[in-house]
């Protein structure tokens, strides 16, 4: 019924998404500036069915913020601390494996490890958190550390990121989470966390990653200072890396939250719903070497994240229990949805419901 | 266009994109619809029909909830109380004017006034109240839900036509859409059994429209009734409409079971962000004859407030400096109004604030 859509700007994009072609970066930025919201999630739409049928996954996972001290200080962040602030803490390993027998019998398939750039921690404590975490937790799979981290530590140890990444393995590490992307244009790192790696470097942390053969995630921080360009080269930045290795899963927006963050004084206001929606349904459309496009319920609030579901996401996230970097940021959103809450928002958008793992494997579905 | 090998949900949104009146089969119809985006679009061509330049209106108002005593009890609410209970109250005439000149301090222009229906202020409570505040203040007074109507002809033995003469001539100038709930008797016992029946419901709105006066119309979905039950309620004030042409508005809103005795029954079921989306689409598809449909900040929150706007709404509602009665259920969202025209601004609209019939008093620009 698209004759619903006769008079749009966007028809022409329309037909290269029904014939599966390639969309260009003049697309893209089209895409992005465009208030046709709904033509927008028709066509993602399109591409979401195509790639997911009437799935609509979840994953039950627990997060574990290890450290809030952190070197790079970003403006854009409200949760990392100098090591003196009365507000900074550091987990012990005895604190992480106890926190980590506590997920036991909750049945989860994934932990979410990341935490800030802390200088008291060597790579040995990571290596040991791993084989505690793994030794606690048979079965589950890591996703820990993200591309700053495993950057940060190599400049540490003075080694490579190749063998951060063997070390971290060995130890347990299955994969990588994607935070840290933010937007990979230097023009805004350089405004909003310019001490952070480079996207480049970023994008070499992942690369290297899929070479050994793991399988990670990539997000982009949206809402802030960013331009429409600068959101749609990030993108096909993601892309082009895609084509090269295969080894994303997932593609994850980042709804800014400026909250307590050094950029609060700039005044910038929370997203709006339609940007929200805008995002996740033009990176469907563009990174159509992206399984999974993944909209978290913590950043933009449930409602929203079901009405995702028609916009081009296969993927709410999970069930997370104490999530802190967000909600630093002034994120209103409830710290769990439970399965059953989980299952249900699903179901009432009319998708089967999907429980799966890190991999996108199937481990329960319907109920 | 050829329809044969369409579903029933293809060939009633076509019907209803092509302008033609939707019946039940057909309303239920477009409840099966999986496609959000299509319901939207849809939505959105019968919307641009009413309202072809590109505005989003608002308006500035307080809801002022005179009393939170009320002896209806209905088991979806969290905001009423036992007339001994510690946390009763009645706010005192001092204390509404207040609340009055700080709504006129913001530029507001109406005040909804609602209470629980209480036991012992006599009907003159209500018609002093109005007098009073006419005398004072230049200010629309949008005030007292059908129940609350309904309420004041028991204690009064007068009829609810009398009633509203009396209430207009002290300075009730429209009334509010509250109270309708589902209208239909089967969801209404279920979970307001003491609360007036869905033909009273009507009466009382029949009755204010016969009078002139202006109403808006609601509908509080998600808790117990049917599908068919929704679309049954949209086409009883569709049917009113016809005969009187008294409502302005259409408000859906979802029933939030926080704080409610319906509480545990509803654990984890959120009427979610899906579900209100089609049904304020379907809403506006099936009130061909209701001007304005409103979208509701207060159960939704901001985004997807803005997101209704792609979904059939046309007005943003109201500031709301004040309201208690949803809050009392837990979902507190709070929308400034520079919140309000930043989300219409930016989803293509231009911001306007409105009268109680929609003139619209300034742009935002």
């Amino acid at each position: 019924m698209k004759e619903f859509f006769v008079g749009s700007e966007l028809l022409d994009i329309l037909e290269k998404v029904e014939a599966g072609e390639r969309l260009s970066r003049e697309d893209g930025i089209r895409l992005m500036k465009s208030n046709e919201l709904l033509l927008l999630g028709y066509m993602a739409d399109i591409v979401r069915k195509r790639k997911n049928g009437d799935y609509a996954y979840f994953i039950v996972n627990r997060h574990i913020n290890h450290t809030n001290v952190c070197e790079n200080l970003c403006k854009l962040c409200a949760f990392g601390k100098k090591p003196d602030d009365p507000e900074a803490y550091t987990m012990s390993l005895d604190e992480i494996e106890a926190r980590a027998l506590e997920c036991r019998d909750l049945n989860i398939s994934e932990i979410h490890i990341v935490g800030g750039l802390n200088p008291e921690l060597p790579l040995s404590y990571f290596e040991e958190m791993l084989r505690r975490v793994r030794r606690a937790l048979p079965g589950v799979v890591i996703q820990a550390f993200t591309a700053v981290e495993i950057d940060y530590l190599a400049r540490r140890e003075n080694l490579s990121i190749r063998e951060v990444l063997e070390r971290l393995m060995a130890a347990g590490l299955d994969s990588l989470p994607g935070g840290g992307a933010e937007i990979f244009s230097p023009r805004v790192r350089e405004k909003i966390c310019e001490r952070k790696i480079s996207g480049e470097r970023w994008l070499e942390v992942h690369r290297t990653a899929h070479q050994l053969g793991m399988r990670t995630n990539a997000t982009m921080l949206y809402g802030h200072i960013e331009t429409p360009e600068e959101r749609v080269d990030h993108l096909l930045k993601l892309r082009e890396l895609q084509d090269e290795t295969g080894g994303f899963l997932a593609f994850i927006p980042l709804a800014f939250h400026p909250k307590n963050t050094g950029l609060e004084s700039l005044n910038l206001s929370r997203t709006t719903g339609f940007d929200d929606l805008r995002v996740l349904a033009v990176a469907r459309l563009l990174l159509d070497n992206f399984d999974h496009i993944k909209a978290f319920w913590i950043m933009i609030g449930p409602k929203l994240a079901q009405v995702s579901l028609a916009f081009g996401v296969d993927d709410i996230d999970g069930t997370v229990v104490e999530e802190r970097i967000t909600h630093a940021a002034g994120a209103d959103t409830g710290q769990c949805l439970t399965r059953a809450q989980l299952v249900n928002m699903i179901k009432a958008a009319g998708r089967i419901p999907a429980e799966r793992d890190t991999l996108y494997n199937i481990i329960r579905e319907g109920s | 266009m050829v329809n044969r090998g369409k579903t029933d949900w293809e060939r009633a949104l076509a019907a209803a994109v092509a302008g033609k009146r939707l019946g039940l089969e057909e309303g239920v119809a477009l409840f099966h619809c999986p496609d959000l985006t299509l319901l939207g679009q849809a939505a959105s061509i019968v919307r641009r029909r009413f309202h072809p330049e590109k505005v989003v209106t608002f308006i500035i108002d307080r809801n002022i909830n005179y009393t939170n005593v009320c002896i209806c009890r209905c088991r979806f609410c969290a905001f009423y109380r036992d007339p001994d209970h510690p946390e009763a109250y009645v706010l005192s005439q001092e204390e509404i004017f207040q609340k009055i000149e700080e709504t006129i301090a913001a530029g507001g222009t109406q005040i909804l006034m609602q209470g629980g229906l209480h036991p012992d202020l006599p009907f003159e409570f209500y018609l002093d109240l109005l007098r009073e505040i006419k005398k004072r203040y230049n200010i629309h007074i949008h005030s007292f839900s059908a129940p609350e109507i309904y309420h004041f002809s028991r204690i009064s033995g007068l009829s609810i036509e009398e009633v509203l003469h009396r209430l207009k001539d002290a300075g009730l100038d429209s009334i509010p859409g509250g109270g309708a709930e589902i209208l239909d008797n089967r969801v209404r016992h279920a979970i307001s059994p003491r609360k007036i029946s869905w033909e009273q419901w009507m009466e009382v709105m029949t009755t204010a429209h016969r009078l002139g006066m202006k109403t808006t119309a609601t509908m509080m979905f998600g808790s117990l009734e049917t599908v068919e039950e929704r679309v049954l309620h949209l086409l009883r004030i569709r049917e009113v409409q016809d005969e009187t042409g008294g409502f302005t508005a259409f408000i859906p809103w979802t029933f939030q079971p926080g704080n409610t005795e319906l509480e545990e029954q509803f654990a984890g079921v959120d009427s979610g962000g899906f579900d209100y989306l089609r049904t304020l689409a379907i809403s506006r598809l099936l009130l061909d004859n209701i001007p304005n449909i409103q979208a509701s900040w207060v159960t939704q929150g901001a985004k997807m407030a803005q997101v209704s706007l792609a979904f059939g709404a046309n007005d943003f509602g109201s500031t709301m400096l004040e309201e208690n009665v949803v809050r009392a259920t837990g979902v507190c969202y709070r929308v400034p109004m520079a919140e309000i025209i930043r989300c219409i601004k930016d989803a293509g609209y231009r911001p306007a604030q409105r009268d109680t019939y929609y003139r619209i008093i300034r742009y935002f620009d």
